[in-house]
């Protein structure tokens, strides 16, 4: 019997290890759904692996809980898009050698019909203020997306949870648009993600272009103080790349049906 | 809604290398999973059920009560576990296939001890006092019903396999979904889901069921072939 379990243990050890065996030059990106999604890492990343050798591997979460990874000590490199919650994770010791990588933008889709009638706002606080009572679907999920629905709603003085139509979805941005296809109701979305998204119904951009709907993404280093095991070298060579010339130039070159999904913004 | 899977089944011929690298992932996770839940469950099981012990009752609903475990439940438990800053983040396991297989195992090995507890409980009330007899000690006599039932509880694996290969939840949570390093068919069918891209989501999903009905379709077979040569 003990013999039995002596080997049991050294089958289960054995498969482990076997499986755990993994390429030495490679790091954990945590980044958000909005990078994942719209396809920008296919794109990116085989690039950088070409040039240097690195895989690296992304794990697509919300800006926030991406965040929680990195504080966890779970990740090496966090690309993602929250200003302020960047910047406290740097002032809470978290994290270091945070740049600026590059900007995007919100849209608000909708159904064509436009009932709330936002295409005629002049700017986005008033595009809020027209969806007070509309059907609108929200991230709900703490990502950098939800942070900046939140903060729109408060520049136009609206509380949403007074809103009976609005509803909280508490899942990623394609998860979020599938619901308000099919419910032809109001989201806020990232360009990127929407051009990518597939299932669109019988939505569309409704409005765009206000300067307050400007999305900017940064990177940082999960600080290596705080967990020594954290891929220091690798990660910089990521975060230098990236924010480098051939970076941004291939942050440029990413497209959709010829439009240019993320604009270079490290300098 | 026809359209989309007459749309998947197109896709299908299109399905690349990328799509066979997360089939075979999935199959080295799932079927690892269930081999190392059988061998911890199928004795488990059958020592419940041959074995007379204090608490065998709550033990028992314990043990089916686990069944229904939440995935993603399991999943979190076993990311906070294996986070660096859990008790077992000194091994780095996490976003890796072998955390994968270790959810798994959490996962499959009590719905296969459970369900082999069923099957040998009913086969050691015909042969207890056989059993007995022979004093045979509980672990002979869990041994020996093992053996005989050895048949019946090829469902008892299968049903591991099942549950294994169709998660999402841990899996998610415990690989992360890493393209070609942690992606397996159930995680990428969420992705695709989460694009939007629905024919090709369905298209994954008729690969995932092939793959499952193929394996059924094996162990019958063994089972049939085993059956006619060992009698």
């Amino acid at each position: 019997m003990a013999n039995f379990f002596r080997r049991l243990i050294l089958i289960v050890c054995s498969m482990l290890l076997m499986a755990g065996a993994q390429a030495e030059d490679s790091f954990v990106l945590a980044s958000t759904t909005s990078t994942e999604q719209s396809g920008l890492f296919s794109y990116l990343l085989p690039l950088f692996t070409a040039k240097t050798g690195i895989q690296v591997k992304v794990v697509a979460l919300g800006t926030g809980q991406a965040l929680d990874t990195g504080r966890r000590g779970d990740a090496d490199v966090l690309l993602v898009h929250d200003r302020v919650a960047e910047d406290k994770f740097i002032a809470d010791g978290w994290g270091v050698e945070r740049r600026n990588v590059m900007y995007n933008d919100f849209v608000v889709v909708g159904p064509k019909a436009d009932p709330a009638k936002i295409k005629s706002a002049k700017d986005a606080v008033e595009v809020f203020k027209k969806l007070s009572t509309a059907l609108f679907v929200s991230r709900g999920d703490k990502s950098g997306t939800h942070a900046a629905e939140l903060r729109f709603w408060k520049e136009a003085a609206i509380d949403p949870k007074l809103n009976t139509s609005y509803k909280e979805a508490g899942s990623g941005m394609g998860p979020t648009l599938n619901m308000a296809a099919a419910m032809g109701a109001y989201t806020l979305t990232d360009r990127g993600t929407w051009l990518a998204f597939k299932n669109r119904q019988d939505l569309e951009i409704l409005y765009a272009g206000d300067r307050r709907l400007f999305n900017a993404y940064g990177v940082m280093l999960v600080n290596p103080a705080k967990y020594p095991h954290i891929k220091k070298e690798l990660g910089m060579r990521f975060i230098d790349w990236l924010t480098a010339a051939e970076g941004q130039a291939a942050i440029a070159g990413y497209k959709i049906n010829g439009e240019q999904l993320f604009f270079p913004d490290a300098h | 809604m026809l359209n989309t899977i007459l749309d998947a089944f197109a896709l299908l011929a299109h399905l690349d290398s990328g799509v066979l690298a997360i089939v075979l992932l999935s199959l080295k996770v799932s079927l690892s999973a269930v081999l190392l839940g059988a061998l911890l469950g199928l004795p488990l099981g059958a020592w419940v059920a041959v074995a007379d012990f204090r608490g065998k009752a709550v033990f028992t609903v314990l043990l089916s009560g686990m069944m229904g475990m939440p995935t993603v439940v399991l999943g979190v438990i076993v990311y906070l576990l294996l986070s660096r800053s859990g008790p077992l983040g000194e091994l780095g396991l996490l976003f890796t296939p072998s955390a994968m297989i270790l959810a798994q195992t959490l996962l499959v090995a009590p719905l296969i001890a459970a369900l082999t507890k069923q099957v040998v409980e009913d086969v050691w009330r015909d042969y207890a006092t056989e059993l007995r007899a022979f004093r045979y000690t509980p672990w002979q006599s869990m041994l020996t019903l093992l053996y005989d039932c050895r048949y019946s509880l090829i469902v008892a694996v299968l049903a591991g396999l099942g549950r294994a290969i169709s998660e999402v939840g841990a899996v998610m949570i415990i690989g992360g979904n890493i393209n070609g390093f942690t992606r397996v068919m159930s995680t990428a069918i969420a992705l695709e889901t989460a694009k939007g891209d629905l024919p090709l989501s369905i298209a994954l999903g008729l690969v995932l069921i092939s793959m499952v009905l193929g394996l059924n379709a094996l162990a019958y077979g063994l089972r049939q072939w085993a059956m006619y040569k060992f009698g």
